[in-house]
């Protein structure tokens, strides 16, 4: 689950973390009376959406006086914030963060994450905020594990920490202070990630916190109800909010192929598959081993009231869970339910493999039976493209 | 010989009571696997399936002597659940179990550091060796025995090559699910490990995905040991939209979660054929075995 930046902020400031003062308004009329409390003479007028590299779509402004941050926040809200990270559709600005602008002498790239490989939680650094973070580690600009695996100390030593990161030493005292900090506050929420990009040395030699990232553990969530309380709804597909009730992963992408399939291997494998035939998924969509052929149901007509799906291919591999004829019968219901005329190519294998085809082909319903998944795929793309027309 | 478990491999269920457990049991039972008990705090002393049950994993070891533990447990108790079996000094637990918290994993894998106990999973579809025995949610069909080891991230890309690989009269020694999760058990390189000391196995097939470093890992090793039998992967997620993640994508690459293109090219440095399409992996093992 994303936070908005607003939300880590006020956790983190929790942990004493340098946070500048900030107010999160939800309407243009709040913004100059929120610079005016937050006082000085700059702010940072901020759109908070989940989307990385906002600032170069406009989401972040920086203006002189109470009259400016009005201004640029009003354009902000309603508007929509368009990155790669976001699809085509871009996110609608509904809050605006309003800081305290921090003149800035030094940009530094600092996260909290998992590493899967050593399986524990680390902390990392680099001098080069903003920049190309792989590229920069790799020229010997960052640090891998600036804290130790107890959470306390540098892992490396004090002064060669501070060489790498291009600070003083109590100024890398103070990023390990942080980071150790900020370590806590990712065991405690369950966290998947904090990243502090940039965290900003001050013109004044100070260490603060300019922008967050940070995301937590969809698994862990039950244990954190206040943390759960923190999701923006907004902010999330609603098809995919839809999925998830019925045990399917859904996430939307950009083509008009539709596409239903079992488990989340398989999926990827069936975008690449798609893609290498020159057709495009509209979707993926995982169905859980869990999922009721009710459920099922609700996907499918998900998929079959998406404008854009001109047919839609489904893989079912049955496994000792999940059967091929659940899936069918899936199927079956959702077009008992919709009057679509939507064609579905149905490749299915393993578990109940042969009474699924039965079941679909019984339906009336505009279904091919496929024998392969490369077949398969072939109709799917050769359909799209010929109802694309 | 399959690798991990053969037929007399004596299993228990942690969770053996649950619907999902007793229905895998059951399975596992009907094709000769050797079920000896379960665990299901509270429920100690009663019996289900035909088989004892205990409170605690330390009493179904010393009343059943088990080698292997499947853990059927919800993933707010599955850490413990793991925990619990190595202490109890069950040499190999396979956990089915989704949607772990990854800091869980953390602790276990903390946890299981110096012990002699082997993981496979979370979120595995478990370890199978056709004929002789089960141990997991995978589909007993169309599993047949034979001469490739399998290990896979993903449970249905597996099927769909057990199903090649029956089809082309290869069948498999062992199938292995090392799980989907970011933090887990067991990896590639150890699988591949395995399979090489495995006489039955004569190819070994290698399932990966975008993300962790698995199939780096599995890259590495088998430059360093240069393999007799033939390797065959396919990595899934070439064409997956990498930059839709909330995060800065160079993090997760900085950490050694590479892309499909990288994984790629490490494996086929490493003297792996890299098979382009799914539906074309048993194919490429059979050539590969010809070409041997």
């Amino acid at each position: 689950m994303n936070l908005h930046e607003y939300q880590a902020k006020a956790i983190l400031r929790g942990y004493g973390l340098p946070i500048p003062k900030g107010e999160v308004v939800s309407a243009p009329e709040g913004v100059a009376s929120a610079a005016k409390s937050i006082g000085g003479a700059r702010w940072a007028v901020k759109a908070q959406v989940h989307a990385g590299q906002r600032g170069k779509a406009g989401g972040v402004q920086i203006v002189d006086s109470v009259e400016e941050a009005a201004r640029a926040a009003g354009k902000m809200f309603g508007s929509r914030i368009v990155t790669a990270q976001t699809g085509r559709e871009g996110l609608v600005v509904k809050k605006v963060y309003v800081e305290e602008a921090v003149a800035v002498e030094q940009e530094l790239y600092a996260a909290v994450l998992v590493d899967r490989r050593k399986a524990k939680v680390v902390a990392v650094a680099s001098r080069a905020g903003g920049r190309d973070i792989e590229e920069a580690f790799a020229a010997g600009e960052g640090v891998m594990e600036v804290i130790s695996d107890d959470g306390g100390g540098s892992g490396e030593s004090r002064s060669a920490l501070a060489e790498t990161l291009s600070l003083s030493v109590a100024q890398t005292d103070r990023v390990v202070e942080i980071l150790s900090q900020a370590r806590r506050a990712f065991l405690e929420a369950d966290a998947s990630l904090i990243e502090f990009n940039p965290l900003a040395v001050t013109t004044s030699g100070e260490i603060a916190v300019l922008d967050v990232k940070m995301v937590l553990d969809d698994n862990a969530l039950w244990r954190h109800p206040n943390l759960a309380d923190l999701r923006d709804e907004d902010e999330i597909d609603p098809r995919e909010r839809e999925a998830n009730r019925y045990e399917l992963n859904y996430a939307r992408l950009d083509g008009n192929i539709g596409m239903m399939v079992t488990g989340a291997g398989l999926g990827l494998a069936a975008i690449d598959m798609i893609k290498q035939q020159g057709g495009d998924p509209a979707n993926f969509m995982d169905i859980r081993p869990v999922a009721s052929s009710d459920q099922i149901a609700e996907g499918m007509l998900l998929l079959l009231r998406d404008r854009r799906v001109r047919v839609v291919l489904v893989f079912a591999m049955g496994g000792g869970i999940l059967r091929c004829d659940r899936i069918a019968d899936g199927i079956a219901a959702a077009f008992r339910k919709s009057d679509s005329d939507v064609p579905v190519v149905f490749h299915a294998a393993g578990t109940g493999k042969e009474i699924s085809e039965l079941t679909l082909r019984n339906q009336g319903i505009g279904v091919t039976i496929a024998d392969s998944m490369a077949e398969a795929t072939q109709e799917a793309v050769r359909i799209a493209a010929a109802r694309a027309e | 010989m399959a690798i991990l478990i053969d037929r007399d491999t004596r299993v228990i269920f942690q969770g053996l009571t649950g619907s999902t457990a007793t229905r895998m049991a059951e399975r596992a039972i009907a094709v000769g696997t050797s079920v000896v008990g379960g665990v299901r705090p509270g429920k100690g002393g009663t019996s289900h399936l035909g088989l004892p049950v205990f409170d605690n994993v330390a009493e179904a070891v010393a009343a059943t002597e088990p080698h292997a533990s499947a853990v059927f447990v919800p993933p707010s108790h599955a850490a413990d659940a793991i925990i619990e079996a190595a202490e109890a000094g069950i040499s190999l637990i396979v956990c089915v179990t989704e949607r772990m918290p990854v800091l869980d994993m953390v602790r276990v894998r903390e946890a299981l550091r110096g012990s002699s106990s082997r993981l496979i999973g979370p979120n595995s579809y478990g370890i199978i060796a056709p004929g002789r025995c089960r141990i997991g949610v995978m589909p007993d069909r169309p599993h047949t025995p034979g001469r490739i080891g399998i290990a896979s991230r993903s449970a249905t890309l597996a099927y769909a090559v057990v199903e090649q690989t029956t089809r082309l009269a290869l069948g498999q020694s062992t199938s292995i699910g090392i799980g989907g999760d970011p933090v887990h058990g067991m990896g590639f390189a150890e699988c591949i490990e395995l399979f090489l000391e495995d006489d039955e196995t004569e190819g070994i097939i290698l399932l990966g995905e975008i993300g962790g470093a698995d199939e780096e890992e599995a890259a590495d090793y088998l430059r360093s040991v240069r393999s007799e039998k033939p390797v065959v992967a396919y990595i899934a997620g070439v064409h997956a939209p990498r930059e839709r993640r909330m995060g800065h994508a160079g993090t997760l690459d900085l950490l050694g979660e590479g892309s499909a293109e990288r994984k790629i090219d490490a494996l086929k440095d490493a003297g792996v054929v890299v098979a382009e399409s799914p539906t074309l992996i048993g194919h490429a093992m059979r050539e590969a075995l010809r070409n041997r």
